[in-house]
This record gives C-alpha cells, structure tokens and sequence, in this order.
C-alpha cells in the first residue's frame, strides 16, 4: 500500500497533492490541515459564514487530483473540514460536479469531534476539561470558548472506506490516523494489533508535515540537499506486517535518508515511550531505521501498546489582543541604538498610563532567537527592534500602534524599516489543551455522493 | 577536549504548548554514547538558564542515536499567546548545538571526535 502524503498544513504547497498523484503510483493520498491553531481560525470563519469554517484549499486539491481519483482509483483522506466537514463535502460536490464527477464521488464526512455545543452539559455533568498545562479548569474561560474538538482516531475513517468512500473528509482527527486508517482498512489490522497500529502511527508521523521529512527544514548536510524547488513529498509502502518505506517520486529533489527521518521523528515528540493517540500508544524508542537504497529509508520493529481512556480535546478561546512592531537600526552600534529605543517606547507607554498583560522586546539580528547564547552582538551591522505588547484592552493596544512611527523623529538615529506602516491588533485565540473520557464522544460518519 | 555539539550532532526543535522539544542527533551512531554521558539533563538547564523559565527533562532514544530534551515553559506562554519570534520553538534545536562539552582526551581520540576550533 502506498500512500502518500500532499499536504503538511493548512497553507502548504498548493500543487503538492497534483504532483503526488501524478509522480508515481499511489493508492491513497493524505492531506493533513490542521494545526492547533487552526480549528480556532476556521471557527471565526463559520461565525461569519455559517457555510464556511473548512479549509477552502482542499476543493482546489481535490480538483487538482480528480482525474486521479476518478479514473485510478485513488483515495483522497483529509482533515480538511475543520469545524465544518459537511459544508466541506458540499463545497467539494458542487466544484466536481462540472469536471464529470456527478455520481462518481462517494465523501464519507466524518463528524462527531466537535464539543461546542455540548460543552455546558458536559461541565455539569463534571467534566471539567481542566488545561494540561496549567490544571486550571475550562470555567474559568468557558465564556470565551470559541471552540472545542476532540482528537478522534482511525475507526470512523475505516468505517467511511469501508461504506465505499473514496474521498473521506474529516474535522478534527489526528494527524496520525489520516494515514494509519487506510492501511487498518486495507489490510485488516485488527483493533488489538497494537504493533500494526503503532507502525501506522509513526508512518503517520513521518509525513504529516510534508517534505519536512524528505528534505525541507533537513539540518543534516543542508547545503548538499538537491533541487528544494521542486522538493518531493514523501509516501510510505507499507507492508501487512506494518514494516515500511519512506520514499519520494523519482525526479523531484529533497532527500530521504536515515538523518531526514530522524530529524522529523523527533519533531514535536514528548515522551519518546509513549507517543499517545486514540487508537494505540506507540514506543518511538522501538522503530529500527535502515538505508534502503537512494532515497527510501526502511522503519521497522515498532512496538506498540493498548491506548488511554481519554481523548485529547483542543479548545479556542478569546485571550485578548496583541500587537508586534519593529524598527530597524543600523551600524555603528546598532544594538545600543536599539536598546534605546526599547527604553524609549517602554517609557512612553508608562507615561500614557497603558498597562498590559505582557510586553517582550527581542533584537533580531543579535539576540532574539538564541538570546545570551548568542554571544556579544555590538559589532552586529544592522538589529531590528521587535516589541510586542498583549493584554485584554483592545484600546491599549491599538494605542501602543501609534507610538511606533514617532520613534523615526525622537528616538535613536540611524533607524529605518518602517514603510510597512502601523501594527495590526490582532485578537488572541488562545489554545486550551484537555483530556475527555473516551466514552463522552461519539464519531459518526455520513456517506455522501 | 573541548568538543562543539554543533560538530557531532544535529537537532530539530518544535513546541506543544508553552513547551519546546529538541531532538538531538548524533552525526555518528558511535557519538551517542557522547550525547548520552555529556549532554545531561542538568547540563542543557544550565545552558538554557534564563531562556526558559521551566523544567528540563530528558529522554534517550538510543535506537535512534538520538536524545529529546522538553524545555517547558520556553515559548513566552506558547502558540497565539507568545509574542516572541520563535514562538514555535523552531530554532532551540541549533541554540542547543552551540553548547560546548569536555570530553576525556582518551575517549575523544577514540571516537574520533572533531575538536572545537
């Protein structure tokens, strides 16, 4: 079973999904759009349009891969419907009609992860949602909630293949299962295979984020990574034993190799023992890497092992506002001239009497991603001041905008970089990590054609 | 010796909430045993000292010649809420790479190991 992976998020690659489907055989093609960050965005977006709160890139994939879909059988699996996954099976239905798809497209929506309108009922009922983080309770935000999903698993999408979708949309599914579902499917790997199920997971993880396994982000030897312009996406052969093969198209660039892989398995990894998802708990200290030829890296031995009672809910909710602006000053002693500046504003803010949550003031170009680290930086040629305030005074913010572009006339000399105008306020969505029990959330799946 | 982790290992970084995770690789498999004597958990909280305002803990993956250290409470609240540029963390893992370990003279004529310039 091949399947490969089209996109690694939600503003990735437009014509990654085409080249996928049109470099090689593949038998099913996963699109991943969901970050933690993104269920929020897509909520506001249904708040003003009730037909919308999916990701809109999805049609234009699907559109971009129908021939293949059509003709070769090729099985689109994607979390692209957000918090929207019917209005997302709608929109894909009406953009294929006109290509000769009337008929010929089964969606099975998944749907089911989304909280939101349960959330009073099921506080009462005690389930406080308490943040993982902070153990604070979600009452304490609940009137601010803009949205609430579980992390559901593999099941639902089995169930929609197995109803005949060719195309399955969901809304807030792992990452993992997207590509773990079809081969549980295709290969029947039975709900207590925890091996099978946890080689599925970490296949999943592999290519969830796109090329950044076959070659992009590669810190190993970056400089002798061929062609990123034209970078391949990575796909997985997978066998019923759940051993496989990361690999890309012949003649498209990046790399697979044992570095690249390794670098994205240990990508946003916890607990390397326990890596958990609703279907399995898979051990990342288990997985066996071997070069397997020019590009293809073989992963076996993965172990695995029975999952928790909970699920993982991610909710949005309103954190007030925050604004970032820069300046940028240049040599001789360009980082003084920006600490200056940095003493300026604050004071000028403290004089206007606006208070807020938070302030951050970084040097970039001296000390702003590696801080003290970085060593001494008063020789730097040119450092950009960066400060940003939050709090949840829209009017404060928006006052601290207008205290940016004063500082060209009455602060520190040689600064410039301000043609991009004010800052923009921008409202914080904030994100709320909590457990549910498993039993509380019920998946369904609609088939739709 | 005085050895750069830059010159034995590479890294990537990401976040989960206010917490970021670097992974860090040896550029050999006979370097690990490197990494996994030198690079303590202890170590990287000293290095990061005054960077993060949490807890370090650290994870040996051996099968992948690899550590994974989680540096909680480094992302200025994390996510949406954080107003730094590296709010995602992306860029610990080459902060961690400018650490400098001393390694026995034997051991490092053993392994080979690149010395610090």
């Amino acid at each position: 079973m091949r399947v490969a992976a089209g996109q690694g998020f939600w503003g990735d690659d437009l014509d990654a999904p085409r080249r996928q489907v049109e470099g090689g055989p593949i038998d099913y093609l996963m699109l991943d759009y969901l970050a933690e960050v993104t269920m929020s965005i897509l909520q506001k977006q249904k708040e003003r349009d009730p037909s919308l709160g999916y990701a809109r890139d999805f049609v234009g994939a699907v559109e971009s891969v129908l021939p293949a879909v059509l003709d070769r059988g090729v099985k689109v699996i994607a979390n692209a419907g957000g918090v929207n996954p019917p209005a997302c099976a709608a929109a894909v239905m009406t953009a294929t009609e006109k290509s000769g798809a009337k008929g010929r497209l089964r969606i099975g929506v998944v749907t089911g992860d989304d909280l939101l309108s349960r959330l009073d009922d099921l506080i009462s009922q005690g389930h406080a949602l308490a943040n993982m983080e902070t153990g604070e309770p979600l009452s304490t935000v609940r009137d601010r909630v803009l949205s609430a999903n579980a992390y559901i698993g593999s099941e639902p999408i089995v169930e929609a293949l197995k109803g005949g979708a060719n195309i399955v949309i969901t809304g807030r599914s792992t990452d993992t299962a997207l590509t773990m579902a079809p081969l549980r499917y295709e290969f029947e790997w039975a709900a207590k295979s925890w091996d099978q199920l946890a080689a599925g997971i970490v296949a999943g993880h592999i290519i969830e984020c796109g090329a950044q396994c076959s070659g992009g982000n590669c810190l190993y030897d970056w400089r002798s990574i061929p062609d990123l312009a034209n970078v391949g996406y990575p796909l997985v052969e997978v066998r019923a034993d759940g051993s496989f093969v990361v690999t890309k198209h012949p003649n498209t660039g990046g790399r697979v190799s044992v570095p690249t892989i390794t670098e994205q398995l240990v990508y946003e990894m916890g607990d390397p023992h326990s890596y958990i998802t609703p279907d399995v708990v898979a051990d990342f200290t288990s997985i066996r890497l071997a070069q397997d030829g020019e590009n293809r890296v073989l992963v076996t031995g993965i172990k695995g092992k029975p999952p928790t009672d909970k699920l993982k809910v991610s909710v949005a909710y309103r954190a007030g506002f925050k604004a970032v602006g820069t300046l940028v000053y240049a040599w001789p002693d360009a980082l003084e001239k920006a600490q200056l500046a940095d003493r300026v504003l604050r004071e000028r803010l403290d004089r206007l009497g606006l208070r807020f949550e938070h302030i951050l003031s970084e040097f970039v170009g001296a000390t702003a991603t590696h801080g003290s680290l970085a060593g001494d930086q008063h020789a730097a040629p040119e450092v950009q001041l960066r400060f940003g305030v939050r709090g949840p005074d829209r009017a404060a913010v928006e006052r601290f905008t207008r205290e940016i572009a004063p500082l060209v006339l009455n602060g520190p000399p040689s600064v410039t970089g301000f043609a991009g105008g004010r800052p923009k306020v921008e409202e914080i969505v904030a994100y709320w990590p909590a457990l549910i029990d498993k039993t509380v959330v019920k998946p369904r799946v609609d088939i739709i054609q | 010796m005085r050895i750069r982790l830059l010159d034995i290992a590479h890294a990537r970084s990401g976040d989960k909430g206010d917490t970021a995770n670097v992974g860090v690789i040896a550029l050999e498999p006979r370097w690990y045993e490197v990494l996994d004597q030198f690079v303590t958990r202890k170590r990287v909280t000293d290095h990061f000292k005054g960077m993060i305002e949490g807890d370090v803990e650290r994870y040996e993956l051996p099968n992948l010649n690899a550590l994974n250290f989680l540096l909680h409470g480094a992302l200025d609240g994390g996510g949406t809420l954080s107003l730094k540029t590296d709010a995602q963390g992306k860029v610990y893992s080459t902060a961690l790479l400018r650490m400098v370990i001393d390694v026995p003279d034997t051991d490092a004529k053993r392994l080979q190991l690149p010395a610090a310039k």
